[in-house]
């Protein structure tokens, strides 16, 4: 199955080993997957903010990279939420339809579209809090919400479950928002890094080692305050963890 | 009007550590004890979208409801009376209460007075208004408005409470005990509900086929205050019909069990028709309900039944307080009214979210909250209400993100850079990022940089 990989801004810039992970895992399960080089972004910076006359130029150009393409996969469900559901700061072509359709975060993009299960290379014997970001929890679906009545389910947690020696632990508020929410985190300083310290002393005091997510924003502020608190805890995408990293 | 000020406030609420912590835990309890109640419920989320359709069908037809549900208040004996708007509801309550020679007034919670400013209105009209909700009773002690609309003084601890009233009512301000606290206020407030010429409660519902309404309280006072003194004027927003008493048991259902959960509010109390001898009188208010009612994005935001679900969930609202609002509505609901009532004003406010959802998830009649402040956050852009500093951010990020060359020569210097540069000028007061956090350390290369060297040429 050919597919293009699209490796979100912040990841390219400051998480390389996550597009890496990303690329050498949907390798493995044989897919055959292109970068297109011209990638930057999906707007949702601009959009978010609620400037989508600036975000229109993003998001063009992300169409335009991204056409034609069966399915387009990131390691990212903030993301693939933006443009599954949000964009729409540009005129709305089937082709620009398609894009947006066939966009996926990984997780998903393994669990429902390939239903993969097994990943006999992966072991992470650790004591691992899962994040799921909340556009990949609640836009996404890909787990059930704590607050609302429905049957639980967890897609991470699922392919989580096939690696080898991992224990998931949870944290007392299991799915509160870490605080990081794009501009939220400059915008609204104070709160966002209360929210953030809160999250990681909640995974710690779940006895968690590694806090894993399909969601490199989020992990990227709490790893922030953890680091700032001296707090004796580490941050592994979910792309890393399914394609075989120890530690 | 100044705009208020959302992250400067919170960061002052954030500072109070005792009271920070003891608010976030507390609504995170009421949270998690709603939880317990809903998923008691098999039939919850079918509820939640009953509810929300009963609602829309209703606003959809509120004319025709809110003169039906007229005719029949004043078949009932009731007065009814309409306001277009806040200055007019104060005036018309102030007319009944003048003409009727009421001084003192005993009042039960009600966030649309507050919406209103009634009670500065009445006082400099020689009306004396004693609240007889505790939380609320302590807030107007205090003198601050409320700062969340089921508990109003939840950001208060029970230490400054007994400071309140020992400054205020006169009892030992080292004393926080709570039972010695609470029956001190009623020892204070029980003697106006005899001396009081008139009561007002606002009201949870108002029935269109009976012209009566219902009003849910847990401390018994709207009951005091409505059935002794003569006369009764209840304040409705019109966004609080509902057309059959059937519909009533859905919301019943749902109300306290989404605010406190609860499995109902202690008491429910139907009104119906003054008792013999007394005069009930409703005022109808609109203040600026009719005109959301016509924007396509926000009208749904009328479904709300105040119940409160969605500020206990916000982790933001938990750790920000009401009052950082600088509105009558905090919270996620606020957050979507607020910019109707003055939107300069409140344009910092759609950007005090997370876009988390969990508002959402919990609104028992489906207001689709965090899609409505994504679509503020656009008409605030769009309509030059950001911050300067922020729309030229958004600019600059417009223009390097839609050019692969510009952004691959800022990611790639973000990448090569950050490490060189001394501390001290990393974590520099400009840098709200790294007022709490610490910056991603750089990579050695960008993704796309590895991706050349070890894939280069096999890609478009």
């Amino acid at each position: 199955m050919k597919i293009a990989l699209f490796v979100p801004c912040y990841v390219d810039a400051f998480f390389p080993e996550v597009g890496i992970a990303t690329l050498e895992l949907l390798e493995r399960v044989g897919c055959e997957v292109d970068y297109p080089l011209e990638q930057t972004c999906c707007g949702q910076p601009m959009a978010n903010s609620g400037c989508h006359a600036e975000a229109r130029d993003t998001e063009a150009l992300f169409a335009s990279n991204f056409a034609g393409y069966e399915h387009i996969v990131t390691p990212s469900g903030s993301c693939a939420h933006h443009v599954r559901d949000q964009l729409t700061a540009i005129e709305q072509t089937p082709a620009v339809q398609a894009v947006r359709r066939n966009t996926h975060e990984l997780v998903e993009f393994l669990h429902d579209v390939l239903g993969i299960r097994e990943f006999p290379w992966a072991e992470f014997p650790h004591r691992v809090g899962l994040h799921i970001g909340c556009a990949t929890l609640r836009r996404l679906r890909e787990a059930s919400a704590s607050e609302i009545s429905e049957p639980a389910f967890s897609k991470p947690a699922r392919l989580l479950g096939a690696v080898k020696g991992i224990e998931i632990v949870h944290p007392e508020r299991v799915d509160e928002c870490c605080g990081f929410g794009g501009t939220f985190s400059v915008d609204e300083e104070p709160v966002s890094a209360k929210m953030g310290h809160d999250k990681v002393a909640d995974h710690l005091a779940a006895g968690a080692e590694y806090i894993v997510s399909p969601d490199m924003s989020c992990l990227m502020h709490q790893r922030g305050c953890a680091q700032r608190a001296g707090a004796p805890i580490k941050f592994v995408h979910i792309a890393q963890v399914l394609n075989g990293a120890r530690a | 009007m100044s705009r208020v000020d959302h992250a400067e406030a919170s960061s002052r609420f954030i500072k109070a550590k005792d009271h920070a912590e003891f608010h976030d835990k507390r609504l995170w309890d009421l949270r998690r004890k709603r939880d317990a109640e809903t998923q008691a419920i098999p039939e919850w989320e079918e509820l939640r979208s009953l509810a929300s359709a009963i609602k829309e069908h209703t606003l959809s037809h509120l004319g025709d409801y809110l003169v039906e549900f007229e005719r029949n208040a004043i078949a009932n004996g009731m007065v009814v009376h309409w306001a277009r708007d806040a200055a007019e509801h104060n005036q018309v309550v102030s007319e009944i209460l003048q003409s009727h020679a009421v001084t003192t007034l005993v009042k039960s919670k009600s966030m649309l007075t507050d919406e209103c400013e009634l009670r500065p209105f009445l006082a400099n009209r020689g009306i004396e208004t004693m609240e007889t909700d505790l939380g609320e009773r302590i807030q107007q002690l205090d003198d601050e408005p409320p700062s969340h609309i089921v508990v109003p003084a939840v950001h208060k601890l029970r230490g400054d409470v007994a400071k309140v009233f020992g400054r205020t009512i006169g009892t030992d301000p080292a004393n926080s005990d709570v039972a010695y606290l609470a029956e001190s206020q009623r020892r204070q407030t029980r003697p106006y509900y005899l001396k009081a010429g008139a009561a007002m409660t606002g009201a949870n519902f108002a029935i269109a086929e009976t012209g009566s309404f219902v009003v849910c309280t847990n401390e018994g006072n709207a009951d005091l205050g409505a059935n002794l003194p003569p006369l009764h004027i209840a304040s409705i927003g019109i966004e609080k019909l509902l057309p059959k008493v059937e519909h009533l048991g859905v919301f019943v259902r749902m109300l306290s069990r989404s605010a406190l959960g609860s499995p109902i509010t202690q008491i429910t109390s139907h009104f119906r028709a003054p008792r013999p001898g007394t005069e009930i009188h409703v005022v109808l208010v609109d203040n600026g309900r009719s005109e959301r009612l016509g924007m396509d994005d926000f009208w749904t935001s009328l479904k709300c039944i105040r119940c409160g679900a969605c500020m206990n969930t916000c982790p933001v609202y938990r750790r920000s307080g009401g009052l950082s609002y600088g509105a009558t509505y905090s919270g996620p609901i606020g957050v979507i009214i607020d910019p109707t009532f003055n939107l300069r004003k409140y344009s910092s406010l759609p950007f005090a979210s997370t876009l988390n959802g969990s508002c959402t998830s919990v609104c028992p009649v489906k207001i689709d909250i965090h899609e409505q402040i994504y679509k503020w956050r656009q008409i605030i852009a769009e309509r030059h209400q950001l911050p300067m500093v922020k729309k030229e951010a958004m600019r600059i990020a417009g223009k390097v993100l839609s050019s692969p060359k510009l952004y691959r020569a800022a990611v790639e210097a973000a990448a090569a850079g950050i490490e060189k540069l001394p501390r001290t000028l990393v974590y520099n007061p400009f840098n709200a990022w790294g007022r709490q956090r610490e910056v991603p350390a750089a990579p050695a290369q960008t993704f796309r940089q590895w991706y050349l060297k070890h894939r280069g040429g096999k890609s478009r």
